[in-house]
């Protein structure tokens, strides 16, 4: 997911108030910037919505890395149009956690000096207009598993975020699968290309939902708390129940030789990732890790004097505004 | 970093159709109210979802006291008069 | 093709390219912008110049009557074939030349269309029409953007001098092809809004030309082209 190893802070609430708390989000209430919260909660959900902000973030780049070589020129504005929208989410999520009492400035310094993650996937490159394709239907299709129920989540400003973000995504991951559709009807280089879209991002689509969290007392108190509402394990198969016919589909060939339908549990039975690598990219050595935070902090100082001299004029109509009355 | 400012926080509500109210639609960074409504149009309308906005800081918006939620909303539950479906209409009436 | 309609697919060439070219330097910004808010509305700007390249070049492609699509014209042709403006060949620089390439276009593309809006042809007064509403609040953004900037901190106020001294050449060009002649008009807006920006237009009318008549492009043009048509190239005839 956009959000991956969100440690849930320790609590340490009056026991009387952590219940009445407890009792409001078991009846499904939503809990307002205002209510009373605890500290773990209002900390666990900063670095959840934070990393999930910085991953659409983060997230324009590889997929911008395209947009200037898009093929043609409704390619080209729909690609834009689909990277538009990521920074539009960004957006409304870092205005979610900006209600928990941090600023979006503060978030994005975190962001620069390694302090605050984006999700893994972001991390590798695209090499090709195909990867567009697999960016959209693979990326896509494994966050929307995420977001559609995080639409329930306990905290209504994440919640409403995440409402306004689902209706907008619905087209992503399909024009993503559109890209696909036209390579694997096209060419044989254009198919191979294809193909190779896919084995690159299978693995690292699946290391999206994070390692198997069925043990971990961090997810039992995100879940009791409404913040994550599925396991890592549950949505990792039903994302690859969903994405294997439509790989048959498109003709293409799941890169994992022990991939098979499995009668007893309704679902496949697939390969891990490489869960070494995914630690590695999480410790900022992902293929692209390096260069990602580099052009974020490029565009941030790049940036700086844009920020200051807006603010500047600003003050100065605020003040001959004050002078004229 | 230099001694840099923040850009304040606005609250942005857009009417969607003529004759509907203003409905609060989120939230964004703006240096004055000017460039909120230029900005608003361009993060909130990106589908023409309106055709008015306005813009009011954050930091102006006072909110009921969340201790008080008990009082101040539990009278209305049993004004359920209030929803249209609260009144049996016989079918003989019509669509009302 | 007749005489007219060599002159109107000349002509058709030189909006859809000068569209087409700037909408390519704005959607280079993505995920680079200075700021959230500026991000999204520059990506709207590119959305809107690309959605009006498609009406142009392919208006085009009827009128050439040779079967070429807007995505043939915009993909396959060489340099000297393009003929956008020079002012839109150059590159993003920092953000005050961007800002001010797009001011210093938006109010010559606004007047441009609102005369085209009354053409002769109903299909160019058409998209003229369409366009003028989007073009109207691009120079409403970039006017804004270049008083606060202009007038904002000593920094942003010397960025954007910088940029006005350097891209004031590239305007005259804008100006040669007119029906109507829309320098006096533009002048006098233009220079209401830097002199409101506190700063000031170069004395020198010395206007680069080339671009729009196709006989003297930039050496930027060609680099670009050879990353937005790399892919049509690289695969001729497949279909994407």
């Amino acid at each position: 997911m956009y959000a991956q190893m969100v440690k849930s802070e320790a609590t340490q609430d009056d026991p009387e108030k952590l219940k009445a708390f407890q009792e409001r989000i078991d009846a499904g209430d939503k809990i307002e910037p205002k209510d009373w919260m605890p500290e773990g909660y209002r900390k666990t959900l900063i670095r959840q919505i934070g990393q999930h902000a910085h991953s659409e973030i983060v997230g324009q780049l590889p997929e911008g890395n395209w947009i200037t070589r898009a093929p043609t020129l409704e390619r080209k504005a729909i690609l834009l149009a689909k990277v538009q929208d990521e920074a539009g989410h960004g957006l409304y999520l870092y205005c979610a956690a900006e209600t928990l009492g941090v600023s979006r400035d503060e978030m994005t310094e975190m962001l620069l000096d390694g302090r605050m993650k984006y999700s893994s996937i972001f991390a590798y490159p695209t090499l090709t207009w195909a990867d567009m394709g697999a960016v959209g239907w693979l990326v896509d299709g494994a966050a929307i598993m995420n977001q559609v129920p995080l639409q329930r989540t306990s905290f209504g400003p994440y919640a409403r975020a995440m409402i306004r973000i689902c209706k907008e995504e619905s087209f992503h991951q399909r024009q993503g699968f559109d890209i696909m559709m036209k390579m694997c009807s096209g060419t044989p280089a254009q198919k191979q290309m294809a193909q190779d879209a896919l084995n690159r991002f299978w693995f690292p689509a699946l290391m999206m939902f994070g390692p198997s969290d069925a043990e971990s007392k961090h997810s039992a108190q995100s879940m009791a708390w409404k913040i994550k509402m599925n396991s890592n394990d549950e949505l990792r198969q039903k994302f690859v129940d969903q994405t294997v016919p439509q790989a048959e589909y498109l003709g293409l060939t799941i890169p994992d030789e022990t991939l098979a339908w499995n009668e007893d549990k309704g679902g496949y039975d697939f390969a891990e990732p490489d869960w070494g690598e995914f630690f590695d990219v999480l410790k900022g050595n992902g293929p692209c890790s390096v260069d990602r935070i580099a052009t974020r902090q490029k565009a941030w100082d790049d940036g700086a004097w844009v920020r200051d001299g807006l603010m500047a004029h600003a003050a100065k109509k605020r003040a001959a505004k004050v002078a004229a009355e | 970093m230099t001694d840099q400012q923040e850009w304040p926080l606005w609250e942005i509500f857009i009417r969607g159709q003529h004759g509907a109210s203003h409905r609060h639609v989120g939230s964004l960074h703006a240096p004055d109210a000017e460039m909120a409504i230029l900005n608003a149009r361009d993060v909130y309308t990106r589908r023409k979802e309106g055709v008015s906005i306005w813009a009011v800081p954050s930091s102006a918006i006072a909110a009921s006291s969340p201790s008080k939620k008990g009082p101040m909303y539990d009278p209305a539950d049993d004004k359920t008069y209030r929803h249209p479906t609260f009144f049996d209409i016989p079918k003989d009436v019509g669509p009302m | 093709m007749t005489k007219p309609d060599a002159d109107l697919f000349e002509f058709l060439l030189r909006m859809g390219d000068t569209t087409l070219i700037l909408g390519h330097r704005l959607s280079e910004w993505c995920g680079k912008a200075p700021v959230l808010e500026e991000d999204i509305a520059l990506a709207n700007t590119a959305l809107d110049l690309i959605g009006q390249t498609q009406m142009w070049l392919g208006l085009a492609g009827e009128v050439e009557g040779k079967g070429r699509t807007a995505d043939d014209l915009a993909m396959l042709r060489d340099a000297w074939d393009f003929r956008c403006a020079l002012l839109v060949q150059q590159p993003n620089g920092d953000f005050a030349q961007t800002i001010m390439r797009q001011f210093l276009f938006d109010h010559w593309h606004l007047d441009a269309l609102c005369k085209l809006a009354h053409h002769s042809n109903d299909q160019v007064a058409a998209i003229a029409a369409k366009a003028s509403k989007e073009v109207t609040y691009h120079a409403e953004r970039s006017a804004d953007l270049v008083i606060r900037l202009g007038d904002g901190t000593e920094e942003s106020h010397s960025r954007m001098q910088a940029a006005l001294d350097l891209l004031y050449p590239f305007v005259g060009e804008l100006f040669t092809f007119s029906v109507e002649d829309l320098r006096p008009d533009y002048d006098a807006k233009v220079e209401a809004i830097l002199t409101e920006a506190t700063l000031t237009i170069p004395d020198s009318r010395f206007a680069h030309l080339g671009g729009l008549s196709g006989t003297r492009h930039s050496e930027h043009l060609g680099h670009l082209l050879s990353q937005m048509q790399w892919l049509q190239r690289a695969y001729p005839g497949d279909t994407w």
